[in-house]
C-alpha cells in the first residue's frame, strides 16, 4: 500500500478497496502552487487561525456580557477558566498560578483543535508530530530552565531519590535522568499519535462502507469511533495539560 | 497486493507492532479497574485521585500509541 | 519516501506528519497562533473572567451576609413580639384577677344585703305567723267555749261560763 500513491479518490474507482487514512494530514498550500515555504498560507494556517477564532469566541466574545447570572456560553468559558485554573493550584501548589495563562493557553489551543479536527474535512493540526513536538519540547524547554533558575544546582536533586537505599540511587539516577529526557517525546507524541490513530481509524472504518454488504456495521462503528474520538480529543487536553503541571511541579519543588 | 520479499516484511511487521496496541488497552484496563476497585472499597478518596487516575491512563496508553506509531511508520514511512 | 521535502499533494507518499519539508511553515504559523492565543487570553479573556468569578463571590457574600442580617432581624422582631405577648398576658390575668376580686366584693356585699333582708323579713314573717297563730289560738278558745256552751246549753245543762271557759283552756293545753 506504500507505493499506491494518492491519486485515486476516496472510492471504489481502481476496482478493489481503496483506503488513504493518511491523506487527511498532507499539508497543501491554500492558494494553489506546490512549495510550502515557512511563510506559506497553508491549512494548517487556516485551522491554526479557526482555533484562533473558535478560542476568541468562547473566552473573550461568550463573556462580553459580564454577567452575574452566567448564561451558556460564559458558564462554559468559566468552566475551562476554573478547570485549569484549579488543577495548577493542586498540582503545582500556589506558587504555580503565576504561569496558569501559559498552561491555559496550551489547554484551550489543544481543546480547540482536537475538537475543530473532528469536523468533517477539517484539518486537525495536533496531529502532527511538528505541532505537538513543538509544544512539547517547549515545555521541557521552559521547564527545564525554569528548574535551574529556581532552584539552582539543587534541581539536579530530583534525579538523586534520598527515599532509596545508597546503593540503589546511582541506579535509579540513570532511570530518572533517561524517563527525564524521554518526557517531551512520549509528551508530543502521544498527542499527535492519538489524534493521528483515531482519526485514520475514522478513514479505514469510512473506507469499508464502501462494500455494500458491511457497510451499515462501518458506519455505526464509525458513529461509534468518533464518540470515542470527541472523548480522546478531551481527555488528551487534559493529559497534556495535567503533564504540563506535573512537570512545573518538579520544576518548582525538585525535592521528592 | 502483488511485491518484493522487503514490502511482506514490511506488513508483517507492521502487523506484529499492532499487537503491542492490544497489550497497551490490557495495562488500560488494569490501571483503571484497579482505580474502581479501590474506589468502591473507600469512595471518598476516590474523587481526589482522578487526576492521577488520568495520569496512569496517559502513561499506560502511551506506550500502545508508540507500538502503533512503529505499525504506521513500517506502514507508510520505511 | 517521506524525505521528498516541499512535497505537495501529489508527491506526499507515506505519512504526511514525516514530510520534513513542512516542518518550518507549521512550526511558524503555530508559534505565531500560540502567541495570538496567549495575548487574547492573558489581555482580555483571564482578566474579565477573573473578574466576573470575583463580582460573583462578591455579590454571593454580600447576599449572604444581608441574610444573615434579615436573619437576625427576623430572631429579634420574634424575641420582641414573644415578649409584648407575655407582657399582654400577665396584663390579662391582672385585670381578671382584679376583676374577679371586685365582682367577689360586690357578690358579698350583696350576699350580705340580702341575707340581712332576708333575715328581717322573715323575723318580721315570724312575727306575723306568731301573732297570726295567738289569735287563731284566741278564736279557736272562743269558738270552742261558744260552742261548749251551746252544746251545754243543748243537753240542757246549766251553763257555768267560767267552768266552761276553764275546762276549754285545760284541754286546750293537753
Amino acid at each position: 500500500m506504500a507505493d499506491n500513491g494518492y491519486e485515486g479518490a476516496h472510492g471504489a474507482e481502481g476496482g478493489g478497496l481503496e483506503f488513504h487514512p493518511m491523506d487527511q494530514f498532507i499539508v497543501k498550500p491554500l492558494f494553489g502552487g506546490d512549495a510550502i515555504h515557512w511563510y506559506t498560507p497553508t491549512n494548517v494556517t487556516l485551522w491554526l487561525f479557526v482555533a484562533i477564532l473558535a478560542v476568541t469566541a468562547l473566552m473573550v466574545l461568550a463573556t462580553s456580557k459580564r454577567a452575574v447570572v452566567p448564561g451558556r456560553g460564559q458558564s462554559i468559558a468559566e468552566m475551562a477558566y476554573g478547570f485549569v485554573y484549579k488543577m495548577v493550584e493542586d498540582v503545582t501548589g500556589k506558587d504555580g498560578i503565576v504561569y496558569f495563562p501559559y498552561i491555559m493557553t496550551l489547554f484551550m489551543f489543544i481543546l480547540a483543535a482536537n475538537f475543530l479536527g473532528l469536523l468533517p474535512m477539517a484539518f486537525t493540526t495536533t496531529s502532527h508530530i511538528a505541532v505537538t513536538a513543538v509544544m512539547g519540547f517547549g515545555v521541557f524547554f521552559a521547564v527545564t530552565i525554569l528548574g535551574f533558575v529556581k532552584n539552582g544546582a539543587s534541581f539536579l536533586s530530583l534525579f538523586w531519590v534520598e527515599a532509596a537505599p545508597l546503593p540503589l540511587r546511582p541506579i535509579l539516577a540513570l532511570i530518572e535522568l533517561i524517563s527525564y529526557f524521554v518526557r517531551p517525546v512520549s509528551h508530543s507524541i502521544r498527542l499527535a499519535g492519538n489524534m493521528m490513530a483515531g482519526h485514520a481509524v475514522l478513514k479505514v472504518f469510512a473506507g469499508f462502507a464502501q462494500v455494500a454488504a458491511i457497510a451499515p456495521i462501518a458506519i455505526l462503528g464509525v458513529v461509534a469511533i468518533y464518540g470515542l474520538e470527541l472523548l480522546v480529543a478531551f481527555i488528551q487536553a487534559y493529559v497534556f495539560t495535567i503533564l504540563t503541571c506535573v512537570y512545573l511541579k518538579d520544576a518548582l519543588h525538585p525535592h521528592h | 497486493m502483488e511485491g518484493d520479499i522487503a514490502q511482506l516484511g514490511q506488513f508483517v511487521g507492521a502487523g506484529l507492532a499492532a499487537i503491542g496496541s492490544g497489550a497497551a488497552a490490557i495495562g488500560v484496563g488494569h490501571v483503571a479497574g484497579n482505580f474502581l476497585a479501590g474506589a468502591l472499597r473507600n469512595p471518598s478518596a476516590a474523587a481526589g485521585q482522578t487526576a492521577t487516575l488520568f495520569i496512569g491512563i496517559a502513561f499506560a496508553e502511551a506506550l500502545g500509541i508508540f507500538a502503533f506509531l512503529v505499525a504506521l511508520l513500517l506502514m507508510f514511512a520505511v | 519516501m517521506a524525505t521528498d521535502t516541499h512535497g505537495a499533494a501529489e508527491s506526499a507518499a507515506g505519512m504526511p506528519q514525516l514530510e520534513f519539508g513542512t516542518f518550518p511553515n507549521q512550526i511558524f504559523w503555530l508559534v505565531l497562533a500560540l502567541i495570538a492565543i496567549y495575548f487574547i487570553l492573558s489581555r482580555i479573556a483571564l482578566p474579565r473572567i477573573a473578574a466576573i468569578l470575583a463580582e460573583r463571590q462578591g455579590t454571593i457574600t454580600n447576599a449572604i451576609a444581608n441574610a444573615e442580617d434579615l436573619k437576625a432581624k427576623a430572631a429579634e422582631a420574634e424575641e420582641s413580639y414573644n415578649k409584648a405577648l407575655a407582657d399582654a398576658r400577665a396584663e390579662a390575668q391582672a385585670i381578671a384577677a382584679e376583676a374577679r376580686a371586685q365582682i367577689q366584693a360586690d357578690l358579698d356585699v350583696a350576699i350580705a344585703k340580702a341575707d340581712a333582708e332576708i333575715a328581717a323579713k322573715s323575723a318580721e314573717s315570724e312575727k306575723a305567723i306568731s301573732a297570726i297563730r295567738a289569735s287563731a289560738v284566741e278564736s279557736v278558745r272562743e269558738v270552742s267555749v261558744e260552742t261548749a256552751q251551746d252544746i251545754v246549753g243543748a243537753f240542757g245543762g246549766k251553763t257555768d261560763a267560767k267552768a266552761i271557759a276553764s275546762a276549754v283552756a285545760d284541754r286546750m293545753k293537753g
